[in-house]
């Protein structure tokens, strides 16, 4: 696109406006958590490196942050079972109600976390009767986190085409070493792309989690949350959350591998893919 | 012994192959029995328990849950003026922070969409991820910091006669704004990348001047992809009852929900159904509109 000088100036000023607006608050954290005073003043009187080691010696912290991988990983689990399968259905199949599935899918995520939260503290504690724990917690992640396994794989199979299971099927595969040695190959970087956003999505989630969680259980956010209000805990919540932005890289780094590998697949494949690899980023990204 | 269990294997999976093979109906039925089991069972089910506690009502003498129907706090709701207020502001607020998103994303947006370089685009991209995948609670409690009294905000500001907003309706309304904003900006990017240049060459070479082809053909084609970022933006601060909690004192539609929840289930149930009925009203016409293409 031909824009004047200005316009271009302009333009430019609006995006670096726009990424100061979204890394000066880290920044400012990240800063704080090396704030040699426990008082909250600007700028810090000095700089000190005491509040990691003592954020990693905090036992309830630790616990929390294992409480928060395990919820995470089960829940993934669980999302990438039943977000595929739906997905499948809705991708090669017709059926009656078809359309209604992805409203169905992303219900969880477009209402509000407390309208989730509520909702589902009230069928367990009252109707279901069962105590809250982990277990509800997990049961809870995994309802709003099959949306964006979901999206992923939908979004691959449509640009999948479907001769290459037809000509497995031809070539005498039944169905399941169809979907075993053709689709889930061709699934891969998208159930990572997806697997990945589901596990960030419960790792960072609180709305929901403070509705679900049992007495005397914590996940990493919920121990940030309850400590943040302790102004002599502040530091250390401080240097845990440059801890846990500093562990957020490693997901980023893996999400971005795996969208380039699918650039680099679909550009292979000619010159149809090279848009759907960028879609894929945005999708990937979209929680 | 292992060969034998890999014969077995494999013919119960031939079996159950060719029971789906040619039964498309079953297939369906087999792929959506997990995922439509547990999203309307689990999920619609525990709605329309919801539905039905806000039904209910709490005997005032006791306190005991009286699960009879009775319409009694609709009549609060709509009685007491204090929750017209709640809903007027949470409301106004997710307007606010929805327009305020639209228009810092759409120039990130565009510019990483149909101007940066390759590598500028890859980069912008990390760069707009990033403060995505961090957490929630860290970018409020950094907020927090900055807007406390002495913080940063109040600091930048005092050269210039100026002080901050310090914790209340405009700190809620420019947190929520920040937290939101990559949930605007990449469904309006990828929307952004699925016009094709040579529509907006065509525009250009046909006399059209910057501003009017981005009036006349980027703007239209976008717009979908606008609406389903502010499906993200508002619906996520209409449910938000943390942050007015850190960074103010103000009550919101949440707010007042998690208040109740365990003395009060059913108003707080009541409460709940209006994010409800706004958001599924919201959904519908983003529908319309076109927006679940860019979801």
């Amino acid at each position: 696109m031909r824009l004047s000088r200005r316009s271009a100036l302009l333009l430019r000023l609006a995006v670096g406006v726009g990424l100061a607006f979204i890394y000066i608050p880290l920044i400012v954290l990240a800063i704080y958590a090396f704030n040699s005073s426990n008082v909250l003043e600007w700028p810090p009187p000095g700089l000190t490196f005491d509040w990691f080691p003592k954020a990693i010696e905090e036992e309830r912290a630790r616990e929390a942050f294992v409480t928060s991988l395990k919820a995470g990983v089960v829940a993934t689990a669980i999302a990438i079972v039943l977000g595929t399968l739906a997905s499948l259905a809705v991708a090669r199949h017709r059926f009656f109600g078809r359309e209604t599935i992805s409203f169905l899918v992303i219900l969880p995520i477009a209402l509000p976390g407390i309208v989730t939260g509520v909702a589902l503290n009230n069928t367990f504690t009252q109707v279901l009767g069962i105590d809250l724990s982990l277990f509800t917690v997990i049961v809870a992640h995994a309802t709003f986190c099959i949306v964006v396994v979901y999206n992923n794989v939908i979004a691959r199979l449509r640009r999948l085409s479907p001769s290459f299971e037809e000509a497995s099927a031809d070539l005498g595969a039944h169905t399941w070493q169809t979907f075993r040695h053709v689709t889930v190959p061709s699934l891969r970087s998208a159930l990572g792309a997806g697997a990945l956003l589901a596990f960030a999505l419960s790792f960072d989630e609180i709305i929901v989690t403070i509705f679900t969680i049992g007495n005397g259980e914590e996940t990493l956010p919920y121990w940030i949350f309850r400590n943040l209000f302790r102004a002599n805990q502040l530091p250390i919540v401080n240097a845990v959350a440059v801890i846990v932005v500093l562990l957020s890289i490693i997901p980023v780094y893996f999400a971005h591998r795996l969208t380039r590998e699918e650039g680099a697949t679909a550009g292979a494949r000619g010159g149809a893919g090279a848009v759907g690899g960028k879609d894929e980023t945005a999708a990937t990204a979209m929680p | 012994m292992e060969a034998e269990a890999a014969v077995v294997r494999r013919s119960v999976g031939r079996r159950l192959a060719g029971l789906f093979h040619g039964r498309p109906r079953l297939q369906v039925g087999a792929l959506l029995a997990g995922p439509v089991g547990w999203l309307v069972i689990g999920y619609l089910g525990s709605l329309a328990v919801l539905l039905a506690a806000a039904f209910w009502s709490v005997d005032a003498a006791s306190g005991e849950l009286v699960q009879t129907f009775s319409l009694e706090n609709f009549q609060t709701l709509l009685d007491e003026p204090v929750y017209k207020d709640i809903v007027g502001r949470t409301v106004l607020i997710a307007a606010l922070v929805t327009v305020t998103d639209a228009i810092l994303a759409f120039p990130i947006a565009f510019y990483m969409a149909k101007l940066a370089s390759r590598r500028g685009k890859a980069i912008l991209v990390v760069a707009v991820l990033l403060p995505l995948w961090s957490s929630y609670l860290v970018k409020v409690l950094s907020w927090r910091t900055m807007l406390s009294s002495g913080g940063v905000i109040d600091w930048a500001l005092e050269p210039i006669g100026l002080s901050g907003p310090g914790y209340g309706n405009t700190a809620v309304w420019l947190v929520m704004s920040y937290l939101w904003l990559p949930y605007m900006i990449l469904p309006i990017y990828a929307g952004l990348e699925r016009i094709p240049n040579s529509l907006i060459s065509a525009s250009e070479d046909l006399g059209a001047s910057p501003f009017t082809t981005f009036r006349r053909v980027i703007l239209p084609l976008a717009f979908p992809a606008v609406v389903a970022g502010s499906i993200f933006t508002f619906a996520l601060t209409l449910g938000d009852y943390i942050t007015p909690r850190l960074v103010s004192n103000n009550q919101f539609i949440g707010n007042v929900i998690f208040n109740n929840i365990s003395n009060n289930l059913p108003l707080a149930s009541a409460l709940a159904l209006v994010p409800i009925v706004v958001m599924v009203a919201y959904l519908l016409v983003a529908r319309k509109l076109g927006a679940f293409e860019h979801i």
